[in-house]
């Protein structure tokens, strides 16, 4: 006779508030000639000669594990790349290890550095696993709220009023998903003091990075003082398209790596070769196709944000990523009424700010990572959506 | 705003051509004004000659044959290749005339109902061209792709609707 299943489960898991995706989801599965605005990946495939590079490995029989580290090449071509583009030097061999996606990255920087109890700085509205990954790791998550009216972005004020004596770590996202926000140099370096002050890691998870379309990126290692304190977190699947590769890395203090690493090979043991494999010829030959994907969001962005404006869905400039985060509140409706609405009068998907934390509220995300014609198709409906809304807010 | 980006406002036209000058404008981050003036100005300048639509013909059942023709030709004093090339491209039956590199000088696009009307064209109107010395024709049995465009594409969209 078994006792009742709660007591075979690990409770923090079960306490994990389900992802606010999760439950949307089931509802567009559900509905039949969506066009969906509400995923979080590129629209495009993989470039051709990232897939070949792949082939030609398979046949030259390279299936087997790697290091734990990653391939010894596709480090140095991390490091030389992290040298030339973000003036942050890391030594290959001991600073940089390639996980499994950077997702794997966040949770082993939380399981290796994190002592039961201690608080981490998550900005809100922002990707939706740092928090539980936090709390997995023993630590205690704390959502920094940030505004519309700052474009998003994390002030030393907000993080100012989160901070404790048992503040352990400060998480930077940006470019953000959902907002799009990005943080300047000046911005950075004010949180940089803030880290300073307070000592505090920071996990710098800038995955899209290479997606900033206006000014450009500031890695945060590169600020002075920064990178002993940094543990950096990048991938490919963003920037070159290569989601299901599974290939991202954690470059940081060769201490902090070895711990991380420890997980690692107890757990992963080592990234996918074949996605090592494709993320080596993504950095030696990617740029042009990277650019070309680049200019092709970067449009895409000025026609979306453009017309929700136009709609009266109040739009701040996103810089960065492939999300566009209007505010609702002319609607009079709430983020997830809006959602369940839109979907269901107009067969657009987008997805609730609530997702990435309560200071979304008021706002939705609107993934631009689509074809021009879906874009164009959508925006019309939506249009016709808050028309009707504001119709029905003043009868 | 900065200046119009000619390039990528001819890169939008030639990927679909029926955008909307709005909806251009809102891309490139320019007014509307600037984008009808940029997109008028190249068409009288001839950098635009035409927005034609690009088609599957043997999704259309269309029998037209299309030969590329390598032409041979001794240029001549003054004008090189391109009297020659004119003698060519005024046929209507030509598609297309390029001055190549490598083994012959000019290639040539013919379109015509049959094998045996593309053959005697060949035969009879270019073949017997002052200063043309040779030609060999090559028919095209199938087309894959055109102009950056894939006519059996096969990739799709395989992304969840929803994720984070």
């Amino acid at each position: 006779m078994m006792k009742p299943i709660e007591e075979y489960l690990n409770p923090t898991i079960v306490n994990l508030p389900p992802s606010g995706i999760r439950r949307f989801f089931d509802l567009v599965a559900n509905t039949k000639g969506v066009i969906s605005l509400g995923v979080g990946e590129p629209d495009f495939i993989t470039p051709w000669h990232i897939r070949e590079a792949c082939f030609y490995g398979l046949e030259r029989g390279y299936t087997m594990y790697t290091s734990n580290f990653g391939t010894p090449e596709l480090r140095k071509e991390i490091a030389k790349y992290a040298a030339k583009r973000y003036h942050v030097e890391y030594e290959p061999l001991s600073e940089i290890l390639i996980t499994v996606g950077a997702s794997e990255a966040v949770d082993l920087a939380m399981r290796a550095m994190l002592r039961p109890g201690e608080e981490v700085l998550v900005p809100e509205p922002s990707y939706v696993s740092y928090a539980p990954t936090v709390t997995m790791a023993g630590g205690v998550p704390v959502g920094v709220p940030t505004y519309v009216k700052d474009d998003f972005q994390l002030t030393v004020e907000a993080l100012e009023q989160k901070v404790t004596s048992n503040t352990k770590m400060l998480v930077l996202c940006y470019p953000n998903n959902p907002t799009g926000a990005i943080m300047t140099r000046p911005e950075l370096e004010a949180i940089a003091r803030f880290a300073e002050k307070h000592d505090l890691l920071v996990l710098a998870d800038e995955i899209y990075a290479e997606l900033t379309y206006e000014g450009s990126h500031v890695s945060f290692p590169s600020i002075a003082g920064m990178k002993d304190r940094t543990i950096l977190i990048n991938g490919f699947s963003k920037s070159h398209a290569m989601t299901g590769w599974r290939v991202g890395y954690v470059c940081g203090n060769k201490e902090f790596v070895a711990q991380m690493t420890k997980i690692h090979q107890y757990t992963m043991l080592c990234a996918p070769i074949m996605g090592q494999m494709a993320a080596l010829e993504a950095l030696r030959n990617g740029e042009a196709e990277k650019e070309r994907m680049v200019d092709q969001y970067d449009q895409r962005r000025r026609f979306v944000v453009g017309r929700f404006n136009e709609m009266g869905l109040t739009c701040f400039n996103p810089r960065g990523a492939f999300y566009a985060f209007p505010s609702i509140s002319v609607t009079g409706l709430s983020s997830d009424a809006f959602c369940e609405k839109l979907l269901a009068e107009e067969k657009v998907a987008v997805v609730p700010g609530t997702a990435f934390g309560q200071s979304g509220e008021g706002f939705i995300r609107v993934s631009y990572a689509s074809s021009l014609a879906n874009l164009t198709a959508a925006m019309d409906k939506m249009e016709a959506f808050v028309e009707r809304c504001q119709k029905r807010q003043a009868s | 705003m900065g200046a119009i980006d000619k390039k990528k406002l001819l890169d939008i036209l030639q990927d679909d051509c029926r955008i909307s000058h709005e909806q251009i404008a809102l891309m490139l981050g320019q007014d509307v004004e600037t984008v009808k003036r940029a997109i008028k100005e190249m068409e009288e300048e001839r950098i635009i000659l035409k927005y034609p639509a690009l088609i599957n013909p043997e999704k259309l059942g269309d029998d037209t044959v299309t030969a590329m023709i390598d032409v041979k030709v001794v240029p001549q004093r003054d004008v090189g290749f391109d009297q020659v090339a004119e003698r060519i491209y005024r046929y209507p039956e030509v598609r297309s005339v390029f001055l190549m590199s490598g083994g012959y000088d000019l290639s040539v696009v013919i379109e015509g109902r049959t094998m045996k009307e593309v053959a005697l064209f060949v035969a009879q109107k270019l073949a017997v061209l002052e200063h043309v010395q040779s030609t060999a024709t090559h028919f095209v049995l199938k087309r894959y792709k055109k102009d950056g465009v894939i006519y059996d594409e096969k990739e799709e969209d395989y992304r969840l609707q929803v994720s984070p």
